[in-house]
């Protein structure tokens, strides 16, 4: 089986500043990959190449066998969050639907299998109980579970999740990674998650992608997570602290 | 008892201010959802120059609003995404055009009157010429709006995710301004440069705080719109006073009560419960 995605010496420039250095690596299909670096690193921007929305300046970067192009409905991507406003006229399951058809030309009528589709989605990331509530008066988490839902409407095979972790406390980060984990697992699908901790995605994660300078380092988190592989890609002495179950690296200034 | 139907006058400026209120509602709706509403109100200001230029030339006002505002829409949809700079430039170049409107008119002999109608709107004075031109406009911008609309308002509240679906976000965002000088332009002479907003940001801005779908939130604020502006013309009909004043004063009347109850409405939803006690991490991997 080929992988879902398959970068082979991608350079990428923004501005003339090199973002990403040479980067290959390979995805197989139902992995969940947690893609962490410091800011700055080129995270966002490794998926903003994915979902063809950057070129690469050289090297090639296929997903699911194709070159990327936009608007691809077998990835589903959620951006990183920011607050919707709250004055916006929309429900939670207005959001949701953008979608199934947002992009599509037209007014577009309400359809019984237009809502059960959305009912369907809002269930599995367990939004049912706010999908009629103005969307400005969610808290971050509910909005993020409504950017999820969105993004698995066109059954993807493939979820850019951009930092879905971030601004949640860690109770609700550990609820957020069992619901991800538990849906990918039941669709199949492919899942790279952008995140700045990787504690809480220790249980699922299946590959590690850690930008740093423009290099990458690759591979399950016990290897990659590791003083070695970190102060080499840091090209800093960097140290792989376990305590209390969790893991911490210091020495890293960002 | 007064027959305010049997005039021509007043059937014009019904007929012409109900097709400005329709689109300047459903235009303001997604101005409102794209914190664009200084953009709009700016280019009635824009449309300014271009309308005394036009009166210097002897031409009809309507070409010279149009061709000031068509051009600085799509300046201003080239110019990106990002509020606080856009707003600066927008304001900087506004604030040129309305030197150059002044310059205009100061040249041209007959100042006061023309200005005045340009900058307060003629809504009881305009021919069916104009209530031809306001129809035909506003029509052209519904049927477009409606084409457009769910990408509209998809990569009106979430750009980055829409333009990710294939949305052409910067061409929509170009075209929705050429929407919005367009209803600028043909408002311009129901209710004037200056008071661009009561109709074009006032009755969204009250239906996005009572409504709670898009299709409500637009069918409000078409209402709105439409109330004012024929209760606007009907009283000017019976007073002295002008209709642009009416119409104003009612879209603030409604939307101050609303906003102040919608503050109440907002916290009535509790707070859902803690779910954890919330720990801070020193050092976190990647971070």
């Amino acid at each position: 089986m080929s992988p879902v995605v398959e970068l082979e010496h991608v350079h990428v420039q923004l501005g003339g500043r090199p973002i990403l250095v040479d980067i290959s690596l390979a995805l197989d299909a139902g992995a969940f990959s947690v893609l962490l670096g410091p800011n700055g690193a080129g995270k966002s921007t490794l998926l903003k190449l994915l979902l063809g929305l950057l070129p690469p300046a050289t090297g090639t970067v296929r997903v699911l066998g194709r070159p990327p192009r936009r608007g691809n409905p077998a990835i589903g991507y959620a951006p990183q969050h920011r607050e919707l406003e709250a004055d916006l006229a929309l429900r939670a399951r207005d959001v949701v639907g953008f979608g199934l058809d947002g992009h599509r030309w037209g007014l577009g009528w309400p359809s019984r299998a237009r809502t059960a589709t959305i009912d369907r989605a809002l269930e599995e990331v367990g939004a049912t109980a706010f999908a009629d509530a103005p969307i400005g008066q969610l808290s971050g988490g509910e909005q993020q579970r409504l950017l999820i839902a969105q993004a698995l409407l066109t059954n993807p095979r493939l979820l850019l999740l951009d930092e879905p972790l971030a601004n949640l406390d860690l109770a609700y980060q550990q609820e957020m990674v069992r619901l991800i984990a538990a849906v990918c697992h039941l669709r199949q699908v492919t899942v790279i998650l952008v995140a700045h901790d990787i504690n809480p995605l220790l249980p699922v994660t299946d590959c590690v992608i850690y930008l740093a300078n423009g290099r990458s380092a690759i591979g399950p988190p016990a290897a990659v997570i590791t003083s070695a592989t970190l102060s080499q890609l840091y090209d800093a002495p960097v140290e792989v602290v376990e305590a209390l179950g969790r893991v911490f690296v210091v020495g890293v200034e960002t | 008892m007064f027959e305010p139907f049997q005039y021509a006058f007043l059937q014009n400026a019904l007929l012409a201010g109900s097709a400005v209120a329709v689109v300047a509602a459903v235009v303001g709706y997604f101005l409102i959802l794209r914190g664009l509403t200084f953009a709009g109100h700016a280019l009635g200001h824009i449309g300014f120059a271009g309308a005394a230029g036009a009166v210097l030339l002897q031409v009809d006002p309507l070409y010279g609003l149009l061709a000031f505002t068509l051009t600085a829409a799509v300046g201003i949809g080239l110019l990106g995404q990002e509020i606080r700079e856009r707003d600066i430039t927008i304001g900087i170049i506004m604030m040129l055009m309305l030197g150059l409107g002044l310059l205009f008119l100061s040249l041209y002999a007959g100042y006061a009157e023309r200005a005045y109608s340009i900058l307060f709107g003629t809504i009881l004075g305009i021919s069916q010429h104009d209530v031809l031109v306001t129809g035909l406009f506003s029509l052209l911008t519904l049927g477009v709006l409606g084409g457009l609309w769910r990408p509209l308002l998809f990569s009106s509240v979430d750009p980055e995710v829409a333009k990710a679906r294939g949305v052409p976000v910067r061409r929509l965002r170009v075209l929705f301004l050429v929407l919005v000088a367009i209803t600028v332009s043909v408002a311009v002479q129901v209710v004037g440069i200056l008071l661009i907003f009561t109709l074009l940001v006032g009755p969204p801005a009250t239906a996005v705080r009572l409504a709670r779908t898009p299709g409500r939130a637009l069918g409000l604020a078409v209402t709105l719109g439409l109330a004012y502006t024929w209760l606007g013309i009907l009283l000017a009909a019976n007073s002295p006073w002008p209709a642009s004043f009416f119409i104003a004063a009612l879209s603030f009347g409604v939307y101050l009560p609303v906003r102040l109850l919608a503050l109440g409405w907002a916290r009535r939803r509790p707070a859902p419960p803690a779910l954890g006690v919330k720990v801070e991490s020193e050092h976190p991997v990647g971070s």
